[in-house]
């Protein structure tokens, strides 16, 4: 427990030194969110249909982009080597990485989600919904990524396949995230969708840090 | 009766590949308490691939390594607890200071350091005034002595060091041959590779003598 929280304030700490990497991620997110109204035309019923399908593209999107740095530069400064060698749990580190990559990747857009969810005139119920749908959904992106990231550690041009492998993966997450905000508005009731997205994050926090942590000793071979 | 030394770490006919070369095979060796082993050989003879095998970070191509009589992987946790390695990388983070990597590295090897002792080992080291600078801003030297200011601080009976001299000047090589005597005094062991020579006081060094490739 002790290496968890270590390790996750080591992650929050220097993502608030390097403040500009995790501004670039929400930047990107606003930004590709507000194109579609302008590309799109303000026909408000279009708008609406749209919404909660481009958020959800454009927080898989954001959250992929920032997957790189999760392993990347600890392998490059040896401090992935110590953090194997740590008489701990290579998944609870895994884990707490996992953690800290959430709370400043998935949390923040999250939260912005329902005023960028205004430009598209969503009513205030769907917007309620769109928030609870990322905080279950997001977390579930970055612990699918991490596998990703692991398998990616130390390839040329892994980026690219990073998304090749983990997009198809985030494809669930997408249809229920999405859609728990359009049943919403039309009046179905999203518990259904929520749920399974609850599922769908109980499951990939038991399986996911144990593939990761393995990715990783196979990526530092 | 003859006296039996507890052997702690045994090397078993140790082979290691990197691609298609065989770097080396047949390699055994067993390091007991006090022991100071170098590891020596030319530019790629594998001597890191060593030094990672013995820490469990590679899977040798044949052969096993053990801890007091256990295979290392077996054992796990219960064998990284008793380690300390030093790679060819500092382990140190770039955006952090020295004070905060060090504190956070000795509290992910499970010995954590309160303030005014970590404090006091970066002080021994000769870095006091910049403990709280990000390692960025420091010279090369003085980023191993962030790595190195772990092994003050070390309890691990096991050192793993990977050409821990590089860019130190005369005196940070000599602190660093002083708490390497010390430790082996204690009971420690160390297993190092270095291009220079290293002379610890009262110790005849083992060597093992990679050839090249």
């Amino acid at each position: 427990m002790n290496a968890f929280l270590t390790v996750l304030r080591r992650d929050l700490l220097l993502a608030y030194r390097r403040r500009a990497d995790v501004a670039t991620t929400l930047f990107f997110f606003v930004i590709v969110v507000s194109l579609f109204p302008l590309g799109v035309g303000p026909e408000m019923d279009t708008l609406r249909t749209i919404a909660p399908g481009v958020v959800w593209v454009a927080a898989l999107l954001a959250s992929m982009l920032s997957l790189g740095r999760l392993f990347a530069s600890d392998h490059a400064d040896g401090t992935l080597e110590q953090m194997a060698l740590a008489p701990q749990p290579l998944w609870l580190i895994v884990m707490a990485k996992v953690w800290a990559h959430w709370m400043v990747s998935g949390l923040p857009l999250a939260l912005m989600a329902p005023v960028l969810g205004l430009q598209f005139d969503l009513p205030a119920q769907a917007l309620a919904v769109l928030v609870v749908s990322l905080l279950l959904g997001t977390p579930v992106l970055s612990l699918i990524g991490a596998i990703g990231a692991a398998l990616t550690l130390g390839l040329r041009g892994g980026g690219v396949l990073l998304s090749l492998l983990v997009l198809p993966l985030y494809i669930p997450v997408l249809i229920f995230g999405a859609g728990a905000v359009e049943a919403t508005m039309t009046g179905i009731g999203a518990e259904g969708h929520l749920s399974l997205l609850g599922a769908f994050l109980i499951l990939a926090f038991l399986a996911t840090p144990f593939v990761a942590a393995l990715a990783l000793r196979i990526a530092m071979e | 009766m003859a006296f039996v030394l507890p052997i702690m770490l045994e090397a078993l006919d140790l082979a290691c590949q990197r691609g298609h070369r065989v770097l080396f095979t047949g390699l055994s060796f067993a390091l007991t308490a006090g022991e100071l082993l170098l590891v020596a050989g030319p530019n790629g003879s594998g001597k890191t691939s060593l030094l990672r095998i013995l820490c469990g970070l590679s899977q040798p191509a044949q052969g096993e390594v053990r801890w007091a009589g256990r295979r290392i992987h077996d054992l796990g946790e219960a064998f990284r607890s008793q380690l300390f390695y030093l790679g060819h990388h500092n382990g140190v983070k770039d955006d952090l200071t020295a004070l905060e990597n060090l504190r956070i590295n000795a509290a992910l090897g499970g010995d954590p350091l309160s303030v005014d002792a970590a404090l006091a080992a970066l002080d021994r080291i000769g870095l006091s005034g910049r403990e709280d600078l990000p390692v960025k801003a420091l010279s090369q030297g003085q980023r191993r002595r962030v790595a190195l200011a772990r092994l003050l601080v070390s309890r691990a009976p096991l050192w793993i060091l990977d050409e821990p001299l590089t860019a130190l000047d005369a005196r940070a090589i000599g602190l660093i041959q002083d708490r390497l005597a010390a430790h082996l005094a204690q009971g420690g062991m160390a297993v190092i590779t270095t291009h220079q020579p290293i002379a610890v006081e009262g110790v005849v060094p083992r060597r093992v003598e990679l050839s090249a490739p």
